[in-house]
């Protein structure tokens, strides 16, 4: 997701670092503020900490590998303005430090990296926390939700900018759904590592999440394991598909895309046979309407058909977890 | 924190890994200038069209020429290079995928636009990641952050970025720790698959980290921390610095506006 030198056109560069920049500005007079002695180190933990998980490139699909990118933990723990300061930092630092992304690509970084997956972050969690119930549990499974969707809204930034200034060749539609679709996955497993981070300082140093701060929490000290879980999956299906509702029409136009979706998702045999040729077929509509249909309705039927294989998976290997928790003398 | 496999980023010395120790004129510019001179030579790289091929040339030489100066082994420059090479591998994809018209090469059609784009990210990205690795390989972080600080960087900023500079070691070390542990226990999670195992280390990781740093923190306020790191006093740089470290990059930027001036005018 480091975009280097060259990448992107000039133009579309320096736009982005006005935008970023002018994200980045008003952090900072909002920073001064709020600004407690407390929080610098604060902020400079989850930066590092941030950076560390950076670095952990995992392979998500046959060639491709995504990695982190930290945005809505950071404004969970530390505020969106804080939140987007620290990772602004991490960013920054990269470029000038560690050559990772280009100097000049530095604007559309922040603004991929820092800018939209702290504030996307900081809305879902706003929203996820509206409408649940206002207790600690609830904060992790918002932290889930927001981090999920920051990953993919970040990788669709990418993908407008590229849209705009992507310097030659590749197909848009192609490089949209390459880049939406790994970060898909990477989403899930940046909900994961940040509900579980947050859901760790909850437990010992609630006053450190700012997140929590904010509501008066029922502090449920022994919820159900299994009513947690559930509303976790139940959250995260739900922002899934979502998504796909919204953002599957942008990847219509091209019929490509929309093929490598359903081949990612694997459900290429069903999906292009019963849910993109079903509407054209049976209801008889023609044009860009009936393609939109079809691909959400693909994509629906993809995210569920994922969420199913990822539950089964899931509890197999949770098994095989409890299986060794039973062995072992006391709790891990 | 010596015990087991060295840091793949930080040692445990005061000197940052990525700092290559060194007393060249590179060296021993002021970090201000350093930062500026590179901002600048990128900025002029980026601006140049990708058809001014001889303009890349001379970009090259005068990358090359820092490094040499600087004395940083060319073997430290490549390893640190891989950095780039996802983006590679996406550039030599470009030929494949770009639009017509293509061209022949061998038994293949390769798209004329997919290969000026390709030439232009290999380019581009290979001269931004050198002028950042001379830069990184003769200027401490913490120095850095000072250049920083000296060109008006808002010091909210550079604070977090001091403190997380710092915190990555403690970071870094207690995970070092932690996964010898779970190796030792016999677990190695390394796919998607294995998240689970990933999150739950990296929420201990993060209570772990968060309380060594809190003691350091404390100990900090007790010797008199006021929200601000003291800086050293070093004098402002001189005007003999600026030139000397601004030359080149200047050139670049003559020669970016030339070509992109002369190129981009519609013949």
């Amino acid at each position: 997701m480091h975009i280097p030198d060259g990448f992107i056109n000039g133009a579309t560069s320096a736009g982005a670092a006005v935008v970023a920049a002018g994200a980045v500005g008003a952090a900072l007079r909002k920073s001064g503020q709020e600004l407690q002695r407390r929080m610098v180190p604060m902020a400079g933990l989850v930066a590092a900490f941030i950076f560390a998980l950076q670095m952990l490139n995992f392979p998500v699909a046959a060639g491709t590998s995504g990695h982190l990118l930290g945005g809505a933990l950071a404004a969970v723990l530390l505020g969106p303005s804080m939140g987007l300061l620290a990772v602004t930092v991490v960013v920054v630092l990269q470029a000038l430090v560690f050559a990772d992304g280009g100097i000049s690509a530095l604007g559309l970084n922040v603004l991929n990296m820092a800018v939209v997956t702290s504030l996307v972050g900081w809305g879902a969690f706003i929203g996820s926390m509206a409408i649940l119930r206002k207790r600690t549990s609830s904060v992790v499974v918002a932290s889930f939700v927001a981090a999920a969707i920051s990953v993919i809204a970040s990788s669709i930034a990418f993908a407008f900018e590229y849209a705009i200034g992507g310097q030659g060749g590749a197909p848009v539609g192609t490089v949209f759904t390459a880049v939406a679709g790994v970060h898909t996955l990477i989403g899930l497993g940046e909900g994961l590592i940040t509900a579980a981070t947050v859901a760790a300082v909850l437990v010992v140093r609630p006053d450190l999440v700012f997140g929590a701060r904010r509501y008066e929490l029922e502090t449920s000290i022994q919820v159900s394991r299994r009513g947690a879980v559930a509303g976790f999956v139940a959250s995260g299906l739900a922002a899934a598909v979502l998504l796909v509702v919204f953002v599957a029409p942008f990847a219509n136009p091209n019929p490509d895309g929309l093929e490598s979706t359903a081949e990612q998702e694997g459900f290429i045999d069903t999906a292009a046979d019963n849910s993109v040729g079903g509407p054209l077929a049976g209801y008889g509509v023609t044009g860009i309407d009936s393609a939109t249909v079809g691909t959400v309705l693909a994509g629906v039927v993809g995210v569920l058909l994922t969420f199913l294989v990822g539950l089964l998976v899931f509890r197999l290997f949770s098994r095989v977890d409890q299986s060794r928790l039973d062995r072992s003398p006391g709790p891990p | 924190m010596s015990r087991g496999k060295p840091a793949s980023v930080v040692t445990t010395g005061h000197a940052h890994a990525l700092y290559v120790h060194g007393k060249s004129p590179v060296h021993r510019l002021p970090p201000e200038c350093k930062v500026a001179a590179l901002l600048v030579f990128v900025i002029a790289v980026v601006a140049t069209p990708p058809r001014a091929v001889w303009a890349f040339g001379l970009y090259a030489a005068i990358a090359a020429a820092v490094l040499a100066v600087s004395g940083v082994p060319r073997r430290v420059v490549a390893r640190r290079a891989v950095v780039e090479i996802p983006f590679l591998l996406f550039a030599v994809m470009l030929p494949f995928l770009g639009p017509p018209p293509d061209v022949a090469v061998g038994p293949m059609e390769l798209s004329t636009v997919g290969l000026w784009a390709a030439w232009s990210i290999v380019a581009k990205g290979t001269l931004g990641v050198l002028a950042s690795i001379a830069l990184t390989a003769t200027t401490e972080v913490t120095d850095i952050l000072e250049g920083l600080d000296r060109l008006r960087v808002p010091r909210v900023f550079t604070d977090i970025a001091g403190f997380m500079v710092r915190y990555l070691d403690v970071i870094l070390g207690e995970q070092r720790r932690m996964r010898v542990a779970m190796l030792s226990r016999g677990y190695d999670p390394r796919w998607w698959w294995q998240a689970r195992a990933l999150a739950a280390s990296a929420g201990s990781l993060f209570i772990r980290s968060y309380e060594r740093g809190e003691r350091v923190f404390f100990a900090m306020t007790a010797r008199g921390y006021q929200g601000h790191m003291p800086r050293f006093a070093r004098e402002e740089a001189g005007a003999r610095s600026w030139v000397l470290a601004l030359a080149l990059p200047t050139l670049a930027a003559a020669v970016a506006l030339a070509t992109a001036t002369w190129l981009e005018t519609p013949r």
